[in-house]
């Protein structure tokens, strides 16, 4: 968590000719990328008639996440405010168009276009303000806004994000409602660190039968098993989903005990994070008052 | 850049209310050849703004489309051949993108054209 590039620098200068080609040479990036990609495909939910459709891929970087597009013979517009990844994704011969562009200043797209959109990894970036003329929620909202109206009715945006901690993904969920988009967060492997990915799942249109939020993968799973079940952020937010009834939010029963709480604390601070002072209070189980 | 992008794209800039569609300037276009899938074409035809995409291919060279649509024509092999290449197989390369309402041009470099605003036209 200490190395999250958001965190770094902006994206435009982040991803530079080095790190564009470094992050597209990656066999285990390449792989992650592919696997969150087929993964927004399919919640995307696109009609299965074969008709390939246009679709938009958000913070497209070097084009891997379009790959996934193309291998499903859909067409795709690229959008990426790095110049070296779309450099890299020229390069690499994408089938899909590139744009260069700020999805913070608002899609300069026309209304109803796109038949659906998808980002990996990408809309996070949004929740920095890496200029002083840049004011996240100003930019949450010219992007949501924008993408509400480029999209066809009824079609959805599945957006795979890496929100740094619940109050960034309430962040953007909020702006994302306010937009006028219903649906929700589908997080697959709630219960581990290492897998667990959320992607918010948005219907273009008023809530309907279709915009009902999908399972996640995993989420129903015991997690009593996993040692990462105990990740406070995790434990705290399985499904963060307003259309889905409270009690599905389901928390974690067993706990790992307070001297295992008290060692992981100890190896954050280890590793330079910030971890809350020990106190009586520390590992205790907490009300379930939602 | 394809004309199918030429054709979603519209000036964001502050202030502008009718973006689209974006005019033309040509330095230099490739053609390039890609499969021809009738289904695509036939979704795509509900989409474009046929108007907008006359005058880009003309701008591009290609004086083929006709100056409207009927809804027979998806019928004709013919018709959807000349849509596929004047949506699909045209390129621009270089060149740039004329904001209509304010003249601001945004570039096109190796066929990726650059839509970043700047900060006062946010
Ligand atoms: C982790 S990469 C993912 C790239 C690609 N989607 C993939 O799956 O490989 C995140 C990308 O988001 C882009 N990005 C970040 N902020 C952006 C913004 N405001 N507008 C457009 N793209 C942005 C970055 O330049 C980078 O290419």
């Amino acid at each position: 968590m200490s190395s999250r590039p958001e965190i770094q620098a902006p994206p435009e200068i982040f991803y530079n000719d080095d790190e564009a080609r470094k992050y597209t040479s990656s066999s285990r990036i390449i792989e992650i990328q592919a696997k969150l990609s087929e993964r927004a495909l399919e919640l995307l939910a696109l009609p299965e008639d074969g008709v390939p459709r246009l679709l938009l891929d958000i913070g497209c970087g070097s084009g891997l996440s379009g790959e996934t597009l193309t291998e499903s013979g859909h067409q795709w517009v690229g959008l990426d405010i790095s110049q070296s990844m779309l450099d890299v994704a020229v390069e690499r011969e994408v089938e899909g168009d590139l744009i260069l562009g700020d999805m913070g200043q608002g899609l300069a797209l026309r209304p109803g276009v796109v038949d659906g959109a998808i980002s990996i990894s990408a809309v996070q970036w949004l929740c920095n303000a890496d200029k002083s003329s840049h004011d996240p929620r100003k930019r949450l909202k010219a992007f949501f806004e924008s993408l509400y109206r480029s999209l066809s009715r009824g079609a959805r945006a599945v957006l795979q994000v890496y929100p740094e901690n619940v109050a960034q993904r309430e962040l953007i969920l909020s702006f994302a409602m306010r937009a006028g988009f219903a649906g929700g967060i589908v997080v697959d492997y709630p219960h581990s660190s290492k897998s667990r990915k959320e992607y918010l799942v948005l219907t273009c249109g008023p809530p309907s039968l279709s915009s009902a939020t999908p399972q996640g993968i995993g989420e129903d799973a015991d997690c009593s098993n996993d040692e990462s079940s105990e990740d406070e952020e995790n434990q705290a937010v399985c499904v963060s989903d307003r259309h889905r009834p409270r009690k599905k939010q389901k928390l974690n029963k067993k706990t790992k005990g307070r001297q295992w709480v008290l060692k992981k604390k100890e190896q954050m601070r280890k590793k330079g994070n910030a971890v809350p002072p020990d106190s009586r209070y520390t590992a205790r189980k907490r009300k379930d008052h939602f | 850049m394809r004309l199918l992008t030429h054709n979603m794209l519209s000036s964001n800039i502050k202030g502008v209310t009718n973006g689209f569609p974006l005019a033309l300037e040509v330095t230099k276009l490739v053609t390039k050849p890609v499969d021809f899938n009738p289904d695509f074409l036939k979704n795509m035809l509900l989409k474009v703004e046929w108007k907008a995409l006359v005058e880009a291919s003309r701008a591009m060279g290609y004086a083929e489309l006709p100056e409207q649509t009927e809804p027979s024509m998806v019928e004709s092999e013919e018709f959807l051949r000349k849509f596929h290449h004047a949506l699909l197989e045209l390129h621009l390369e270089e060149g740039s993108l004329v904001c209509p309402q304010t003249g601001r041009k945004f570039p096109v470099c190796k066929g990726i054209p650059n839509m970043l605003l700047h900060e006062d036209e946010v």
